[in-house]
């Protein structure tokens, strides 16, 4: 026997370490559930190392990049080169900041839209196999994530949690064969299942052949599953073969189209309306840097002199904060209801060196909408072309959007064309209207998602935008990475 | 021990030279290949073609000529590719703990340092990998996948290219004799 096993030794361990394997998947397909232990090892020894990577990739492009543009400065100007490549290290740092801000903005907005609880998340790696459509984030179950939670972006659906570790969870993507969703069409109402089909396209199944569905439509989440809450965009509709008993629909899912770096996981999810209209997508506007002429007004202002250290997010930031403080006002403890300080001046600062903080403070109407003199709860925003002059009018005062928590308006009022979250209103004066270009945070309801905004006004002057964005970007760089649970006004329309 | 460019099987066990590697190399390398597998493709999706894991299990079959090495090496990688997929568990297992068996005992009877020989064995065990995961996954899950035969053919010639380089850098993490 004993000589046996030895000279068969070779196949005798492949049989076993075969049948054990075998074994291990007929226990997961018999009982329905997974090894977890096997798979938390893994996932925690290579995560870490995930992120490792991840940080030290995003440190050394910088670097790099400065290295080799230093590599070939010239002895005898090195003064000026260096000053040069100082101001380009800093404007690709400033971009990278707006981009940065401009998707933690759009995400922001999305969530101000949203009714439901979302957690921030950001793609660390994909899974392994040439095969696999599943993404690992970097929030697991240490952050409050559980397995079967949805994960969306502005854009769309973007994949739910199948299954979550300490460090991180892992996403199964709507691309995959083994991905599915109700769904219903905005246009016909018609109900669905969304399967991924391992391509870019999904496949909508057992739509029945009667429903009316075209090329161009757009489908929603039904929240039928229990999984994605209703009114989340699927996709639109790329074609359409009759036939009976269900149609044959192929859908370009919309969740993933801008990358998704970052996406938000749907920790409560709140059924919302589907909306009349098919989403608009804006391209994300790149704003330049903020001017530094308004940091240098703002000095002369008698406002609290910069730091000669620190980012421009930090010397923004002071200027904000000189305002706030210039009007009484003291961040995060407004009640509700309560005017925020006005901002509009900031960008004025150049323009006219003196401006009156008191006539503009907390307790003073802004001038526009007092003169306007209209009723309503809301109202859409004019663009910042309005003004002929070119210099913003003066603007209805707007909290930045961490502290709010918005209804859609649309429910009162659903001609108007809204393209931001609408601004509470003080109960003293419910007749108010904004008519200001946008505020600080213009450019962030540009980029706000669509399916959850209405039509997009016309856009401002792209002077006037760059400017306000750049200094709303900087500013919602700042917001932290968990997002503040929904206020129970912003569920009273479900 | 040197052989000639043509020469690519061995006249007798004594020609073969079982190549030792640092017990840190073994560990090191596997977790290496699949820490690119997860993390390259995310920032570089061309690359996702790249079998990595499955080229190291093969290297480190063919070169240490153990079956039973070369075994458990395949089924150690192929359960961590399960474990950052979304497969159950023993899948990849499977497949690779075949392929490193299989490798090893090829090794055995061929000139594993000869260039081609090694572009050739890549191509095929990755045929192989990709055919018997078809194959199980059909065969014990009921899925219905398609195998691309061209696709695979033209992935797998990428892959057995990107091996040869590989293997020439793996071949300086072993022991010297």
């Amino acid at each position: 026997m004993e000589s046996f096993l030895n000279r068969y030794r070779n196949i005798t361990v492949l049989l076993l370490v075969i049948f054990a394997q075998l074994l291990l998947l007929a226990v997961q397909v018999k009982n329905d559930q997974d090894v977890h232990l096997i798979r938390v090892w893994t996932v925690t020894a290579v995560t870490p190392m995930a992120r490792i990577l991840e940080g030290f990739r995003g440190g050394s492009i910088g670097f790099v990049r400065n290295y080799i543009m230093l590599h070939d400065a010239d002895a005898e100007n090195r003064r000026l080169k260096a000053e040069v490549d100082k101001l380009k290290i800093e404007n690709i740092f400033l971009k990278n900041e707006l981009n940065s801000a401009e998707r933690a903005q759009a995400l922001q907005v999305f969530q101000a839209h949203t009714p439901s609880k979302m957690l921030a998340a950001t793609v660390i790696s994909n899974g392994a196999g040439s095969n696999s459509k599943v993404v690992f984030v970097d929030r697991g179950s240490a952050d409050g994530v559980m397995r079967g939670m949805a994960v969306v972006t502005p854009d769309g659906i973007v994949g739910k949690v199948i299954a979550v570790y300490p460090p991180a969870s892992e996403v199964l993507l709507v691309t995959d064969p083994d991905f599915a969703a109700g769904v219903v069409s905005q246009k016909s109402g018609a109900r669905g299942t969304f399967k991924g089909q391992g391509t870019p396209l999904g496949k909508i199944d057992y739509v029945p052949g009667d429903e009316k569905v075209a090329e161009g439509d757009w489908f929603y989440t039904s929240g039928d599953d229990r999984v994605f809450p209703r009114g989340f965009p699927v996709g639109q509709v790329k074609m359409v073969r009759p036939g009976q008993p269900f149609q044959e629909i192929m859908i370009e899912p919309a969740g993933m189209q801008r990358g998704m770096e970052d996406v938000l996981i749907v920790v409560a999810g709140v059924h919302q309306e589907i909306p009349d209209k098919p989403p608009v997508t804006q391209p994300v506007y790149i704003a330049p840097p903020p001017p530094t002429v308004a940091a240098n007004a703002t000095q002369q202002d008698g406002a609290v002199p910069l730091a000669p250290g620190g980012t421009e997010a930090d010397k923004l930031r002071q200027q904000y904060k000189a305002i706030g403080d210039a009007q009484n006002h003291k961040f995060g403890e407004g009640e509700p209801g309560t005017l925020p300080p006005d901002f509009t001046k900031l960008g004025q600062a150049s323009a006219a060196p003196k401006p009156a903080p008191a006539a503009t403070g907390p307790s003073a109407p802004p001038p526009a909408a007092a003169a306007s003199g209209a009723t309503g709860t809301t109202g859409a925003r004019a663009p910042a072309s309005s003004s002929p002059t070119g210099t913003r009018p003066p603007a209805s005062p707007e909290p930045p959007p961490t502290t709010r928590q918005t209804p859609d308006v649309r429910k009162q009022s659903p001609s108007l064309p809204i393209t931001e979250p609408p601004a509470k209103r003080p109960a003293s004066d419910p007749g108010k209207k904004p008519t200001a270009p946008g505020g600080p945070l213009a450019s962030a309801h540009r980029v706000a998602p669509s399916g959850f905004v209405g039509p997009i006004a016309p856009p401002p002057s792209r002077s006037a935008v760059s400017r306000i964005a750049g200094h709303a970007s900087v500013l919602v760089k700042k917001i932290p990475h968990s997002w503040k649970k929904p206020s129970t006004e912003s569920t009273v329309h479900e | 021990m040197s052989y000639s460019g043509e020469r690519i099987l061995l006249n007798s066990q004594r020609e073969s030279q079982v190549a030792r590697f640092r017990a840190w190399v073994l560990f090191a390398v596997p977790l290496a290949a699949i820490l690119f597998q997860v993390y390259v493709p995310h920032f570089f999706p061309f690359l996702a073609f790249l079998e990595l894991p499955l080229l190291v299990v093969v290297y480190f079959a063919v070169m240490r000529r153990a079956p039973v090495g070369g075994l458990l090496i395949g089924a150690l990688v192929g359960l961590a590719q399960d474990s950052l997929s979304k497969n159950l568990l023993g899948m990849y297992g499977i497949v690779d703990t075949m392929v490193g068996y299989f490798a090893a005992s090829v090794g055995v009877r061929l000139d594993v340092d000869h260039n081609f020989l090694r572009l050739l064995l890549a191509f095929l065990f990755y045929f192989f990998h990709q055919f018997l995961y078809w194959v199980l996954a059909r065969a014990l899950l009921s899925q219905q996948l398609a195998f691309e035969f061209q696709s695979t053919l033209v992935i797998g010639l990428l892959n057995a290219v990107v091996a040869v380089a590989l293997y020439r850098f793996l071949d300086k993490l072993r022991e010297q004799a």
